[in-house]
């Protein structure tokens, strides 16, 4: 019986099922804890727990869409490109906005780290934690970070942003688009740019922006780290 | 053919991303090394959008789900987690919030003083 659990394909249509399953409670609810990752994890962890079935033998099948990571990185190149006009316009503000907000959030993480006590471990595994996962995930590896940490870090942060997001700018009393954009992309990547599109346009398109620059700066810092 | 195509150019890029991170001296991830190479061919018209197109569309739009395997990892290190997890939602919150802060702030200075540049 455990064999047919090895399959390559157990992983992956396992996988598939879950992500479905999240996607349509996503959709049914609206609500953005309710995020489609987080509930395929959850369903994926109880279904191994609960037949105990070990994870090298989900992850045979896992390994293969594990693989899709880092063409998906590539592509965020796309999504700069079709934005390459804003930014041709403001290039200094977003460039200073993102190189700050990279940096303070790395920071930030570390100081709190430090605070309380934890390990190289989870150090590096939480401060890339505000930049989009497949980037997040490299720094950490390359770092010797627990990468499963880092992954329901960055989740937990995007679900934070976009939840925040509308009280973050009446806060700090952003009044301009650009701004409210870039600081909601830099701080919680793609899940808060899915608020900041509904937000307006503009501080849609900056979000989107704030995600591959705010990836770049983290990884140039965390090479002086 | 055209997929099989486009697939074959992300991945190629990818492998080449690889090569390039084992020669550098430093550890910066090749994912990232691919994604700077991307920009760079679209910003020269070496690629065109058009090239890739429905490879990244599949890609992005699914970006969530390549994430799920290394997510279930998770379930190796239910105890750290379990031990930590205050100290893991105070870091995140309070990073977050700080974080928005400081980019909307340093936003606003630049506009200002690029502004009061133009005045002069």
């Amino acid at each position: 019986m455990s064999a047919l659990f090895e399959s390559n394909f157990f992983g992956i249509a396992l996988s598939i099922f879950a992500f479905w399953i999240g996607v349509r409670i996503n959709r049914k609810t609206g609500l953005v804890f309710c995020n489609p990752l987080i509930i395929a994890i959850v369903l994926i962890s109880a279904v191994l727990l609960i037949f105990r079935i070990p994870y090298e033998a989900y992850n045979n099948g896992g390994a293969i869409i594990n693989m899709f990571l880092a063409p998906a990185t590539a592509c965020l190149a796309v999504s700069i490109y079709s934005k390459i006009q804003i930014l041709k316009e403001n290039w200094l503000p977003i460039l200073v906005g993102c190189s700050v907000g990279s940096v303070t959030s790395m920071a930030c993480v570390y100081g709190m780290c430090r605070l309380f006590g934890l390990d190289e471990e989870m150090t590096y595994a939480l401060i890339p934690k505000s930049v989009t996962t497949p980037i997040a995930v490299s720094i950490a590896q390359s770092h010797g970070g627990l990468v499963p940490v880092t992954v329901i870090a960055v989740i937990f942060t995007g679900i934070l942003g976009s939840m925040f997001a509308p009280f973050l700018i009446r806060l700090f009393r952003v009044k301009n688009p650009m701004t409210a954009g870039l600081a909601i992309g830099a701080c919680s990547h793609a899940v808060g740019t899915s608020k900041a599109i509904e937000i307006g346009e503009t501080e849609g398109a900056m979000s989107g922006l704030a995600i591959g620059i705010c990836g770049i700066f983290t990884v140039l810092f965390s090479l002086l780290i | 053919m055209k997929i099989i195509q486009q697939i074959g150019i992300i991945f190629g890029i990818c492998w080449v991303s690889q090569v390039i991170e084992s020669l550098l001296p430093i550890s910066f991830p090749a994912s990232v090394i691919s994604m700077i190479l991307v920009f760079l061919f679209l910003c020269t018209g070496l690629l065109k959008v058009d090239h890739i197109r429905e490879k990244s569309d599949f890609l992005l739009s699914n970006m969530a789900f390549f994430f799920i395997p290394a997510g279930v990892n998770i379930i190796n290190y239910l105890d750290i987690l379990k031990s930590n997890a205050i100290q893991l939602i105070i870091i995140c919150v309070v990073s977050t919030a700080v974080t928005f802060a400081a980019t909307a702030y340093s936003i606003r200075l630049t506009i200002y003083l690029l502004n009061r540049r133009k005045e002069k």
